[in-house]
């Protein structure tokens, strides 16, 4: 087996992701052959091959310290599922410690 | 003469020549897409017809002063869903996004209208840009206009069909793992990628950043030579896109192709069908009649390149994906605690596909696989690059077809997804590579395109479009129409 | 028996560009909620972080001035976690390769024979962006979200586990704070949060080797890091003396209660899912840069003191008040580059000028009016006790001192026969006193010394007046 089902549960976990029992036990079947197939690039040898993060060579290009234009209240909230007039974002409760 | 049967290209000289007005030929794509799309699916979005005829009014306007109203003045144009349109729901294919109206603008867009185009919606894609069917819309498939039973590809799908079914002249689509040219092959239009960083993809929802590009499609490889003259270039706000001068695309279709080397890589012809693979090497050997010389080269890396695709792109999309949380726009599903609430959201708001790849990619970055997935990927897709640097001493263009197979019936890969990732195997080495390639129709197989893919170095777009006109120049397959819909 | 604690700090430097670090909406603390907010800061779909030149700028100088080597070529990251403050799900920051590598933090702290040089290695130090503001609303099932400080750029700073003790660590972070504000990168405010500290610590018995470490974080004060540093290594031996065992986890720093507790555990560890982030390039920085930043430096808090006490001649404790701002130390060097000399200068400063500085007294002195009036008294011109009443007048008004003392006609009696004249006054006048001193009473010499300033309106020499009372008085 290329990846359990616990691996799934957590790996869904990790990504926010409900899973339904069916979905995850097809999940698992699914990504089991995928990853199956991954499994070849095991055979290439990689020794002294640097990893490519950018296909095409560039230089970073740096900005200036300049303000640019915020977004104004209207635009900020515009598509918020739950916020308030005073100016914040609103969503459930989070909890920090066990007190 | 019917104005949506024309090219993109004709349309912007015929507006400018005041053969006709740009008020006519909006008039007569909007009533072909009311008459037809009912049946395609192309538009998932279209834009007030108040505003498009604003559009062209100004368009004509400008053309009664002797004034310039640019390279593309008063063409009708559609943009995948995929581009972020200021005041226009922008959904990227997904139900987490419906409703979305975006408080900004794409460079692409905003360059593109500068251009003087007109756009005249929003076109349906693959949720996220995640598929090669279209099948994978939350808004439901996109039809092939050669036959409705079957896909147009993805994911673009919908500005592949439009073209092709005259419901616009040119379209926007992005390109990851074969995503433009891919629909082109199977809808018998051009579709170009241009090279990495070419055009700007500020304002284009993110699926794989280091494999994402945008690209044109039209009828015609002077069509996508136009668009892209007109949304090129350096863009301050992408780190990734390239500074180079953007060249006269459209001066470098007029040019012959005496000389032109083309490398025919043995791993692109070793398993393909008869079907697909006669047509494609007939045109290869057309255009060597035109002047230009075959040579065999190798890329021996290719049979890994669907498996280090795979891993970096959903790797990446997990992570450009992870911003759809329900806590500042689109879908929410309520909840009492926090992370229900996240994990409803995008259970609700994704959908199989795009749950698939967030998981494969997810799982790729724990810390204990990184190593042996997503690193391994990074060093495979190095010695693919090495492939073609090697080709490309040899040659000047790669050629080879687009697609395994002609377009597929709707339904048929749907319940395996590692088959359907199995057929991008021409497409995807080229973006792993950040190379330019261009597809363009070559023949029919039972009345199904075929498409012909040429591939150059970083930067090679002149060359591409240089080597599709002189082949179309002689052929007359983008002359061809799909029957209208019944 | 003795347990030996081990104390690593990581710090959070917020620094004081004008623009956030991967987007141009403001970076400036205290507007209204969400009114710095730009596409990229929402982390809208489609938008792309550009990397702020001032932000790099601004690390570069942090790491120069800590000894560090600064990259050639370092790479931004991807961190990843679901958090209602972190817009885009994960944050760009520096992993594999950091900007600044292997440094070192000197701080001054009170040892056994008096104060000494400390110091604690640095790890790294590299470049990141802030998550926004979470606000917790008391006894609603909801919390708030602020994003003005999503996007801010941080230096984040490690240190080696070189830290000793509580006071340590104090000093620690507040030779950071003097660092970040003579390098004019940040204000290193605590309370407003533009300087951040958590920190991992475990305590061994001599010898041994390291123990399980525990992270401390919401230590948003100086007081509070040496006393949540000080409970926990309490609380670390407690439970080793017991014979249990230290867990590996988050604790939470309660000022109020001022006690620790663990951090809800997480349904699963963090497993950040680094790599790196494809939408920015690597960044170079080549010696040329590099050097043209380290030519900008000003001169660092610690070499300052030293030449202040060796080459000013200072004491240590002078030159502690006078660098431990770079304003206050500047001023004090245009006061002595006008002449006026080191030692003076430094007390009028130490005391009159901080002295009303800090109480947000109205008004300023200039350094060439301060060395004015060093030099007014220093030519006899007035006395010190006069140049106090001048630099009232001159602080308050902003006149030159000169002036106030020629208006005023302040200037110092020095004339031997006026003194005289009036010493004699005061004694003639004040027989019963002049008894009482000549009775062994000495003190009784301030009171006609006070008699004598009176008549003269302060402006006698004091010393002559000393001298001419002790031999009116004494000769008798």
């Amino acid at each position: 087996m290329a990846i359990t089902e616990d691996e799934v549960r957590e790996t869904a976990q990790l990504a926010r992701l409900e899973l339904s029992d069916e979905e995850l036990h097809r999940m698992t079947r699914e990504l089991d052959a995928i990853l199956g197939y991954m499994q070849q690039l095991a055979d290439v040898n990689v020794d002294g091959v640097e990893p490519t993060t950018h296909a095409v060579p560039l230089d970073l290009p740096l900005r200036a310290d300049e303000l640019g234009p915020h977004l104004e209240i209207i635009q900020v909230f515009r598509d918020a599922p739950d916020w308030r007039l005073d100016g914040f974002f609103r969503v459930p409760k989070i909890i920090e410690t066990d007190e | 003469m019917t104005l949506t049967d024309l090219t993109a290209s004709e349309l912007a000289e015929g507006i400018r020549r005041k053969k006709f007005s740009a008020l006519e030929v909006a008039q007569d794509f909007l009533e072909r897409i009311d008459r037809l799309d009912r049946k395609l699916g192309c538009f998932y979005k279209r834009r007030d017809p108040l505003a498009i005829a604003a559009e062209a009014a100004t368009v004509d306007e400008k053309i009664a002063r002797g004034e310039n109203a640019g390279l593309l003045g008063g063409v009708p144009v559609g943009l995948k869903d995929l581009f972020v349109t200021e005041g226009l729901e922008t959904t990227a294919g997904s139900k987490i996004l419906e409703g979305w109206v975006p408080v900004y603008q794409g460079t692409a867009v905003t360059k593109l209208r500068e251009a003087g185009a007109i756009v005249l919606g929003k076109l349906s894609m693959d949720e996220f840009a995640m598929g090669s069917s279209n099948e994978s819309s939350a808004y439901g498939p996109v039809r092939n206009p050669w036959d409705l039973a079957r896909v147009p590809g993805g994911s673009s799908g919908g500005s592949a069909a439009a073209v092709a079914a005259g419901l616009a002249a040119a379209t926007l689509g992005t390109d990851t793992g074969g995503s433009i040219r891919q629909p082109a092959a199977l809808t018998g239009t051009v579709g170009l990628k241009p090279t990495y960083g070419r055009v700007s993809r500020w304002g284009v929802v993110a699926f794989a950043s280091s494999l994402d590009q945008v690209g044109p499609f039209g009828r015609t490889a002077l069509d996508c030579a136009l668009v892209l003259e007109a949304i090129a270039g350096h863009d301050p706000r992408d780190a990734t896109s390239l500074k180079a001068a953007v060249p006269r695309y459209a001066e470098a279709c007029k040019r012959p192709i005496d000389g032109l080397r083309i490398g025919v890589p043995r791993e692109y012809f070793a398993k393909v069908d008869a079907t697909v693979g006669k047509p494609v090497m007939d045109a290869i050997d057309e255009m060597v009649k035109l002047g230009a010389k075959k040579i065999d080269v190798e890329l021996p890396h290719t049979g890994y390149a669907i498996a280090a695709y795979y891993i970096i792109a959903t790797a990446e999309a997990s992570s450009n994906l992870a911003r759809y949380d329900g806590v500042r726009y689109g879908l929410r599903v309520p909840s009492e605690n926090l992370q229900s609430m996240y994990a409803r959201t995008r259970a609700a708001g994704f959908g199989a596909e795009v749950k698939r790849r967030i998981m494969l990619g997810t799982y790729a970055l724990r810390s204990g696989y990184y190593d042996a997935y997503y690193l391994r990927a990074q060093k495979v897709r190095t010695l693919i690059r090495r492939d073609f640097e090697q080709a490309f001493k040899l040659c000047d263009v790669l050629a080879g077809p687009t697609s395994p197979t002609v377009a597929f019936k709707l339904g048929e890969k749907a319940d395996d997804p590692l088959a359907m990732y199995l057929s991008d195997i021409f497409t995807i080495p080229c973006n792993l590579a950040g190379l330019p390639g261009i597809s363009i129709p070559c023949g029919f197989h039972d009345r199904l395109p075929i498409g012909l893919q040429l591939l150059a170095p970083p930067l090679g777009e002149e060359t591409l479009l240089r080597a599709a006109s002189a082949y179309e120049r002689a052929t007359d397959w983008t002359r061809r129409r799909p029957e209208e819909p019944a | 028996m003795t347990w030996e604690p081990v104390i690593g700090l990581e710090c959070h430097v917020q620094l004081a560009t004008a623009t956030k670090a991967f987007s141009t909406a403001s970076a400036a603390f205290g507007a209204a909620p969400n009114t710095h907010d730009d596409p990229y800061t929402l982390a809208l779909p489609g938008t792309l972080p550009v990397l702020s030149r001032a932000a790099i700028e601004f690390a570069i100088k942090l790491g120069l001035a800590t000894g560090c080597a600064i990259r050639p070529l370092s790479r931004f990251a991807r961190k990843h976690y679901f958090y209602p403050d972190l817009p885009k799900g994960f944050q760009i920051s520096q992993y594999d390769e950091p900007l600044c590598e292997h440094g070192r933090v000197d701080f001054v702290l009170d040892g056994p024979d008096g104060k000494e040089v400390r110091s604690v290695r640095l790890t790294r130090i590299h470049v990141e962006e802030d998550a926004g503001k979470n606000v917790h609303v008391p006894g609603a099932p909801v919390s708030l979200v602020d994003y003005n400080r999503a996007g801010v750029p941080l230096c984040e700073v490690v240190s080696e586990p070189d830290v000793k003790s509580p006071a340590e660590a104090g000093a620690y972070l507040r030779a950071i704070r003097q660092l970040v504000r003579y390098l004019g990168i940040s204000d290193g405010n605590m309370e407003e949060g533009s300087l951040r500290c958590d920190a991992n610590v475990s305590v061994r018995r001599a010898g041994e080797p390291l123990g399980t470490r525990t992270e401390l974080k919401n230590i948003n004060s100086f007081k509070n890091v040496e006393e949540a540093i000080e409970f926990e290594i309490a609380r670390q031996i407690e439970l080793l003396e017991r014979g249990e065992r230290v867990v590996q986890e988050t604790r939470l720093w309660n000022p109020d209660k001022k006690q620790s507790a663990p951090m809800r555990s997480k349904e699963h560890a963090h497993d950040y899912r680094y790599f790196p982030e494809p939408d920015l390039p690597p960044l170079r920085v080549d010696d040329a840069w590099r050097e043209a930043i380290r030519a900008s430096l000003p001169e660092l808090p610690i070499a300052k003191r030293t030449r202040f006490i060796q080459a000013l001649g200072l004491s240590p404790y002078d030159a502690d008040v006078l660098t431990a701002e770079k304003k206050t130390a500047d001023f004090f060097e245009e006061v002595i580059a006008r002449g006026a000399p080191a030692k003076a200068a430094a007390n009028w400063i130490t005391g009159e000028v901080m002295m009303r500085s800090n109480r947000g007294d109205q008004g300023a002195i200039g350094a060439a009016e301060l060395a004015e009036i060093i030099a007014l008294i220093g030519d006899g011109t007035i006395s010190g006790k006069i140049a106090k009443d001048v630099f009232d007048k001159a602080w308050k008004s902003g006149r030159r001192p000169r002036e106030i003392v020629e208006a005023e006609g302040l200037t110092q009696v020095t004339d031997s026969a006026a003194i005289e004249a009036a010493c004699r006054d005061a004694v003639e006048k004040n027989p019963k006193q002049a008894e009482q001193y000549r009775a062994g009473q000495a003190k009784m010499l301030g009171y006609f010394v006070g008699q004598v300033m009176k008549a003269t309106q302060g402006k006698a020499n004091p010393a002559m007046v000393n001298d001419v009372l002790r031999k009116l008085l004494d000769n008798k």
